[in-house]
């Protein structure tokens, strides 16, 4: 930013703040150096207007309590002020032992979406005298993921209450769907992103994966437009649907073989062929066929005849890959 | 809205004077800098900058002061700037999710200091931290490897580990010395020196099928250094060979999971990525394209694509045979 510019918002802040008065424009730029000054033309009027609305705007995106007002009854334009109380960070103190443990929670943003906003969190309590060592070796370290695009706007909206509305492809649907959600909240669940809200085209609780969000989710009314349930805890909406029926398979391995596959499986014994008998469980059957058929040869399902199928059909899809090549 | 940039700088110069104020005894500049995760000249500039600012008259007395002695900077006089500007609603999620993260973290020593911050933290951010947060984290704590790694870790001691191999879909037995445990994208890790490959590997909690606690003492050799997982915990070397692979939609995730060195939009298949893979291990290679199950196409190399169709041809003939069995049983 220009100095010039960051010199100018300083001093604006340090002024407003000095003062329980509230200060008309034209007092500010009387006062505040930086802004163009009052040579009686429009052109110079108009220039401090844009700054001054630009100034405000940027101000209050910062989180400062810009407040606007009269002093008096006598006053005849409105004023601006900031109350210390609302502006100031209170009081907090942490415990050395404390304060670690902020420098190293705060590790989990590094490189991920809020990681501007734990920088700048973690400059404050510095400001409020805490002294927090970030490098303090813990040896547990929890970390998330940067890539999610959805992230921001879906966040955003959650935290504003506006409603919200995307393309969402699911992997069964060939062409996505455009979804009108009441975004309540976005939950990192075992290491995927999904957005928690009211899908108001079904009128129920939904649970959406981020990465199958086609293009930028577009916000829409105003904010503050609903209220997320009271005893809502995101992460437990988000396990209730993540899990799926169980499905039990049967599988024969070639001994010696499969090794992944037996560390989860229950051993019904030898089959004629000499095969083992295996029976697995599981809620993702799409993920177990996958797993199948990277073994080849060495497993066969036996039953059920869907995942036999599904197995079948991916085989059939690499067989085909070779005689393309 | 103001560009990142704006916001950061203007954050730093509304919370330098407070910072000063509350170290009255000084700090030197350099490690002002640090805190505030800038370089020195940045920060100098800074402190420049707010030399030239104060309250309305802006005479001498009126602007704010500071003072530098040898290599350390205090301030004389704040201006009325001596605390720091509230949390924004963004920087108390920020703390109070991470913080909540933290104390969902099994068998966690720092437990009670990290549920007494967080208290003091909502309490600060006031009604930023009102409503419901709107990010949650949860991290999959069920794991029972990692109650015997920690206790490894936390009293120093080798690990003894049976270790399934994915690659080379192998069970394998070594001795570790534990260096520390992370969590990435929501798995977690233990880092070690591996006595047997003689160099620092990451080893995935869930691939552990057994670990015991041994009596001998960690002790990691000094050129075992943390990696880096910043890029995620895949880093082939960059010389390694190109496996370039065409992915549809249902695959089109292999391009986020692994790093991939180019991601090129294609129309075949329809709403396709074409992808280059960098390994060392085309077995690796092998098993990852035929667990895709056809939704990945191999362009190069031709003899990968080959080994993969002919698995598969292998595979149907049992299912072939199988079906054929099965009929003539019935019959």
């Amino acid at each position: 930013m220009a100095a010039k510019r960051a010199e100018r918002l300083v001093n604006l802040v340090i002024a407003l703040l000095s003062t329980r008065q509230y200060v008309t424009a034209a007092r500010i730029r009387a006062t505040v150096p930086g802004y163009e000054s009052d040579d009686g033309s429009e052109r110079a009027d108009e220039a401090f207007k844009r700054m001054f609305e630009r100034d405000k705007a940027d101000l209050r995106e910062m989180g400062v309590p810009l407040e606007t007002g009269r002093t008096s009854v006598f006053d005849t334009e409105d004023g601006y002020r900031i109350a210390r109380a609302h502006y100031e960070l209170p009081e907090i103190q942490l415990t050395g032992e404390e304060a670690a443990a902020v420098g190293l929670a705060l590790r989990l943003w590094e490189s991920a979406q809020l990681a501007g906003a734990a920088h700048s969190a973690l400059v404050k309590l510095k400001a409020a005298g805490i002294d927090v060592d970030t490098s303090r070796a813990i040896p547990l370290q929890p970390r998330l993921d940067a890539g999610e695009p959805a992230f921001e706007p879906c966040y955003a909206a959650a935290r504003d209450r506006r409603a919200l509305s995307f393309d969402y492809r699911r992997p069964d649907e060939d062409a996505p769907v455009r979804r009108h959600v009441q975004p309540w909240g976005v939950v990192a669940w075992h290491g995927r992103w999904y957005l928690v809200g009211l899908d108001l085209d079904r009128g129920a609780e939904r649970v959406f994966r981020l990465s199958r969000v086609i293009g930028t989710p577009k916000v829409s009314g105003p904010p503050g437009a609903f209220e997320p349930p009271a005893d809502l805890v995101l992460a437990e909406v988000v396990a209730g649907q993540v899990g799926g029926v169980e499905h039990l398979v049967v599988v024969r391995a070639r001994p010696g073989t499969a090794v992944g596959l037996r560390r989860h499986a229950t051993p019904l014994g030898a089959a004629d062929d000499g095969d083992d008998r295996l029976q697995l469980r599981t809620t993702e059957p799409g993920r177990l066929a996958d797993q199948i058929a990277a073994y080849g040869a060495d497993v066969v399902v036996e039953s059920p005849a869907e995942i036999r199928a599904a197995v079948i059909s991916r085989l059939t899809r690499l067989a085909a890959m070779g005689a393309s090549a | 809205m103001t560009a990142a940039g704006t916001t950061d700088r203007m954050t730093r110069l509304l919370a330098l004077v407070p910072y000063l104020t509350a170290r009255p005894e000084g700090v030197r500049v350099v490690e002002v800098a640090r805190d505030f995760g800038v370089t020195e000249r940045q920060l100098r500039s800074d402190l420049e900058l707010l030399w030239m600012c104060g309250l309305p008259g802006y005479g001498p007395g009126d602007l704010i002061d500071l003072s530098f002695e040898g290599d350390r900077v205090r301030v004389t006089f704040t201006a009325g700037m001596v605390r720091p500007l509230r949390l924004t609603t963004d920087e108390a999620v920020a703390l109070v999710v991470a913080l909540r993260t933290l104390l969902e973290l099994p068998g966690l020593a720092e437990r009670e200091a990290v549920g007494r911050a967080l208290a003091k933290v909502t309490a600060a951010a006031g009604h930023a931290a009102d409503r419901v947060t709107p990010v949650a984290v949860s991290v999959d704590a069920r794991e029972e490897a990692l109650a015997v790694v920690k206790d490894g870790l936390e009293r120093k001691r080798a690990l003894h580990l049976h270790y399934y191999v994915p690659t080379r879909d192998e069970r394998t037995e070594r001795t570790v010395d534990p260096m520390r445990i992370l969590l990435v994208d929501g798995k977690w890790y233990l880092e070690a020196w591996c006595r047997q490959a003689e160099g620092v590997r990451l080893f995935r909690l869930d691939r552990v099928d057994d670990v015991a606690v041994l009596d001998e003492p960690a002790a990691p050799p000094p050129q075992a250094h943390e990696r880096d997982v910043h890029n995620g915990v895949y880093q082939p070397a960059p010389d390694s060979p190109a496996v370039r692979l065409r992915l549809d939609r249902g695959a089109r995730w292999v391009a986020e999971y692994y790093p991939v060195d180019s991601v090129t939009p294609v129309d075949q298949p329809p709403g396709g990525l074409a992808v280059t893979v960098r390994t060392a291990d085309l077995a690796w290679a092998r098993r990852l394209v035929a667990s895709l199950g056809g939704a990945a196409v191999v362009d190069e190399p031709a003899s990968l694509a080959a080994e993969v169709a002919a698995d598969a041809r292998a595979a149907l003939a049992r299912y072939g045979a199988d079906a054929q069995r099965a009929s003539s049983n019935a019959g």
